[in-house]
């Protein structure tokens, strides 16, 4: 009973929570890591240098006036928030944050739970995310949320392949579809997959800002272009959903990556032990993998102060001309140099 | 060389000025649906229209006031002063502008001691009569020319070689209301090889037409129909004749001298509900 | 089975990014433009009207209020013109820190050019780059005349105001720092990848088209016509300092965005020179108290930061006010090659060159 039922219980609140949390304190990221880009303060009036700033963010949108355009189609209009925001937090289910660490004499896993196909659960739940964008761009019965929903199903289309393709020369590699034991693998490998893949994470990464919708390949948000994108006629809570789901699938992408690539919660150098490094080991394995989780996330804000953004046509060209063709060729690669070792 | 110029002068005015419009009967099929703003516009004919206006407003008695704002700013202030009372006794200060109005600009004829530029020249040589007038004031160059001869006159301008007038400036008009021709069409030409400017200028009276110069310089588009909404100058031929600055359904041509200074435009910022009346009153030529 | 149909999209005149109340009507195939409508006039204010019922001083302010972001351009143009209509002689320390002014105002116009236009494309950071550095022009300005946005900053015949002490220095410092941000602002746009492929080949122009359309300035330079009235019409004190002109080649976005980057260069070069000559003397001519210009109609233009802005004046030589007062706004004329622009292009497209035109919509409106 308590194995079964209590303990994940007690887990998916954690991290529900916990996620939630990061996600209203990552929109304060963004703000003040752009504003340091560009040179300004970032919010400062909210509690000490701004850090109570999302609290207040969130109650306003709570206490907002939540509107349903008249000519909307009311079910579509009020399911697509739920439709984004539910998967890009089940996702989180198979994400280990850490291995099993002992406390008050049980040994409890860092993970809600390990399932044997996890890499295909985090893909195909994470793509139906999308269908909540463009049901809501079209159930907006309006023209710009409708321009943006196709440029919406466009782009996931064409980045939903590369990157599933990227991710199956990982699969090559690892040996396995389970979250955890792709970090093991890279503990008995003794070195991060990055280094065995370095193509397929710059490839995911990149498929990665573009499924997220984030800068440089936002389009189907592009303030200047479609002067709000989806969420144009959302307003209120159902606003904050589809906002809350962005950062979270960013936070999705930056996790996934960590433990993809870049050894999960392992420490640095996991397999050698000299007593120069030793102090490495003394972290605890989560907070590796919530800095390196952190460090994708600053590069996610890094690039949206950076960049100018793609156009449609440019958009589609790189995925289908380049990063598709990549990915082949990295699997083709892969393949070729795992039978032959 | 300031004899060639008075010659062509004297003969052509009189019979370019009232021959050359009605034979550019391309103008006709335009001026049916154009003339709802077109003649009331000005206030010429302010008799004929008040009458009907005051109908729209009489039957509906719950707000007798409605008919009072709207009635003085088609009473053409220039010319009824002391009748409307109060709205128009604010602007007396402007009717005497008005009706002291010089009756033109002067064009000045260029003095005899300078030389009229080569592109004058060959205007001359290549167009002979096409040329009204020749003026010239600090340092510019105008011609004035009818408005029948107009498309000749730029399309040689912008194709001879010696004058390549490439780049049209600006296009805009002037209004001197007591002149039967009040209006005078001025067009800024620039040329981007030779460097030199010239402005055209052609005199047209209410009504008259006055080619568009688009086909010559497309940029002429949006400052003609410019000129159309602020002065109602009609201009034919020209490919999207739409107000441009003003609202679609605006009465009246704000940039015309006789234009009231107050009148639709403030009734509708004081009290919209009297202004929607009006706008929805069966005929809308009526109110103006 | 399927129909295709076109859809029609209202851009504006509540957009991000229309600069204003702009107001473009798209007919769209996708997302590709089959034909649009740009309406305008929201921002009318009847400033011509208007001018004509202000004495000929009184309108210097009204000037400021068209282009609102180079108001001291505008000032500097319908002072020369009433000056020329009344054959006015401007001393020539007036001419060298009206040509200051004017080129200071360049640079704020262009630095804000240059962040919207960026920030369209999506690249948000340049645009708190360059209004870092437009500020301190506003400072500059401030300190000249006590205003940051409606200079007044010219009178007929001269100038109100001297410069104050110290103020040169202040204005060269200020020329160092540009250098170096203008290095900035390449750095992060003009070989950068995105940027290219979003401004090359978008909107291109050919030269003969933009003159015929009656593109002015920087757009039509980009083009590679090479007609700047600062060179081929001196007027201020231009014909005294060494400035080169920016051509660009293919008349597509990014070359305007190449002429104008140069053209902040430019500026600060005649800046410097102007400082480096400054002459002594009165700061304003001999000009009678009551303003009435002689019976008689000009038309005067300059080189305002969007293009050829020119004042059509005519006096009637009694009151003291004009008789006609007519500006040829820049932005208006290059706002008409809009629809000729955008057509065949995408959405995206459509916004990247709004922001390539640089218009001003006080001043579309006026």
């Amino acid at each position: 009973m308590l194995d079964t039922v209590v303990i994940p219980l007690l887990k998916i609140l954690i991290l529900l929570n916990g996620v939630l949390i990061a996600v209203t304190y990552m929109v304060l990221l963004e703000r003040k890591v752009i504003a340091w880009v560009q040179v300004r303060l970032g919010p400062m009036r909210v509690g000490p240098y701004g850090i109570l700033q999302p609290i207040a963010d969130a109650v306003k949108l709570m206490v907002k006036e939540d509107i349903t355009p008249t000519r909307a189609d009311k079910w579509v209009f009020t399911a697509a928030p739920i439709i984004v925001i539910v998967p890009a937090l089940i996702v989180f289910a198979v994400i280990p944050f850490g291995d099993q660490v002992d406390l008050f004499g049980r040994t409890v896993s860092l993970y809600v739970t390990d399932i044997n196909v996890g890499l295909l659960y985090i893909v195909s739940v994470a793509s139906i995310g999308v269908y909540g964008i463009i049901l809501g761009g079209w159930a907006s019965n309006s023209k710009y949320p409708l321009l943006a929903s196709l440029r919406a199903s466009a782009q996931l289309i064409s980045y939903e392949v590369a990157v599933t393709m990227t991710l199956v020369s990982l699969i090559v590699v690892a040996g396995s579809l389970s979250m955890v034991q792709i970090v093991r693998a890279q503990q008995d490998a003794h070195v991060w997959f990055v280094f065995l893949q370095p193509v397929a994470f710059v490839l995911y990464f990149i498929g990665g800002l573009a499924e997220t919708n984030r800068a440089p390949f936002d389009l189907p948000e592009a303030e200047q272009e479609l002067t709000g994108g989806f969420h144009t006629e959302y307003s209120g809570m159902r606003f904050a959903l589809f906002f809350l789901a962005e950062y979270a699938n960013m936070i999705v992408v930056s996790a996934v990556a960590t433990t993809l690539f870049w050894g999960g919660w392992l420490r640095p150098f996991p397999s050698i032990q000299v007593a120069p490094l030793a102090w490495l080991g003394l972290v605890p394995g989560w907070i590796w993998f919530l800095a390196k989780t952190f460090v994708f996330l600053y590069v996610f804000l890094w690039v949206r102060a950076t960049l100018p953004r793609y156009r449609y046509d440019q958009l589609m060209r790189l995925g289908w001309k380049v990063l598709i063709p990549l990915a082949i060729a990295n699997l083709i690669v892969t393949g070729f140099v795992k039978v032959l070792l | 060389m300031a004899d060639e110029k008075k010659d062509p002068e004297l003969p052509t005015p009189p019979e370019a000025a009232a021959d050359k419009p009605p034979s550019a009967s391309p103008a006709e099929p335009l001026k049916g649906e154009v003339s709802r703003t077109d003649s009331p516009g000005a206030g010429v004919s302010a008799a004929a229209p008040a009458k009907p206006r005051t109908e729209p407003p009489a039957p509906k008695p719950d707000n007798p006031a409605a008919a009072r704002p709207a009635a003085p700013p088609p009473k053409v202030p220039p010319r009824v002063a002391p009748k409307p009372g109060a709205e128009a006794a604010a602007k007396p200060e402007h009717k005497p502008a008005v009706a002291s109005a010089p009756a033109g600009p002067p064009d000045p004829p260029p003095p005899a001691d300078i030389a009229a530029p080569v592109f004058i020249m060959r205007l001359h040589d290549a167009l002979p009569g096409a040329v009204t007038q020749l003026s010239y004031w600090v340092g510019d160059w105008t011609i004035i020319v009818p408005a029948g001869r107009l498309l000749d006159v730029g399309r040689f301008l912008r194709d001879d070689p010696a004058t390549s007038f490439d780049f049209c400036s600006d296009v805009t008009a002037s209004d001197w209301p007591p002149r039967p021709q009040r209006f005078d069409v001025v067009y800024c030409l620039y040329s981007t090889r030779l460097r030199h400017r010239v402005r055209l200028k052609v005199r047209a009276g209410e009504g008259d037409p006055v080619p568009s110069v688009t086909s010559i310089w497309p940029a002429a588009n949006w400052l003609e129909r410019e000129v159309w909404d602020l002065f109602g100058v009609h201009i034919v031929n020209h490919p999207d004749r739409r107000r441009i600055l003003m609202p679609e359904e605006w009465q009246g041509h704000p940039q015309r001298k006789d234009y009231p200074l107050e009148g639709p435009g403030e009734l509708l910022m004081e009290s919209p509900l009297d202004w929607l009346r009006i706008r929805t009153a069966q005929d809308t030529r009526d109110i103006e | 089975m399927f129909d295709t149909d076109e859809l029609v999209i209202n851009m504006g005149p509540q957009h991000p990014s229309t600069h204003g109340v702009l107001r473009v009507v798209l007919k769209l195939d996708g997302e590709r433009v089959v034909d649009s409508d740009v309406v305008i006039g929201y921002l009318h204010r009847g400033i011509e009207k208007l001018s004509e019922n202000r004495d000929w001083t009184q309108i210097i302010l009204l000037t400021d209020r068209m282009d609102y972001v180079a108001a001291a351009t505008n000032n500097l143009g319908y002072c020369e013109t009433v000056e020329k209509l009344m054959s006015l002689e401007v001393p020539r320390r007036a001419r060298y820190i009206r040509t200051i002014l004017a080129e200071l105002q360049r640079i704020a116009s262009h630095c804000l050019w240059l962040g919207t236009h960026a920030m369209d494309i999506g690249a948000m950071t340049v645009f708190l780059y360059a209004f870092r550095e437009r500020e301190l022009i506003l400072d500059l300005f401030e300190e000249y005349c006590g205003a940051r946005l409606t200079y007044n900053s010219m009178r007929i015949g001269g100038l109100p105001l001297d410069i104050s002490p110290g103020w040169d220095k202040k204005v060269r410092e200020f020329c160092t720092i540009m250098d170096e941000k203008v290095d900035d602002y390449e750095q992060l746009l003009t070989n950068n990848r995105i940027w290219l492929e979003r401004t090359r080949q978008v909107g291109v122009i050919s030269g003969p088209e933009a003159v015929a359309i009656g593109l002015s300035g920087p757009a039509l330079r980009g083009s590679g016509v090479a007609r700047d009235l600062r060179k081929d019409e001196p007027y201020a004190a231009y014909d005294e300092f060494e400035f080169d002109i920016p051509l660009g080649g293919a008349g597509d976005t990014y070359d305007r965005y190449l002429v104008r980057l140069e053209e902040f260069r430019q500026s600060v070069r005649i800046v410097r020179q102007a400082l480096d000559g400054l002459p002594s003397g009165p700061i304003i001519g001999k000009v009678p108290r009551l303003i009435k210009p002689p019976a008689g109609e000009t038309y005067h233009a300059i080189e305002a930061p969007k293009g050829e802005i020119g004042y059509f004046i005519v006096s009637d030589g009694k009151s003291t006010n004009p008789y006609r007062f007519r500006v040829r706004p820049p932005s208006f004329c290059n706002l008409q090659a809009l629809p000729r622009l955008i057509k065949g292009h995408l959405v995206a497209d459509v916004v990247a060159l709004i922001g390539s035109l640089d218009i001003v919509l006080g001043e579309v409106d006026r």
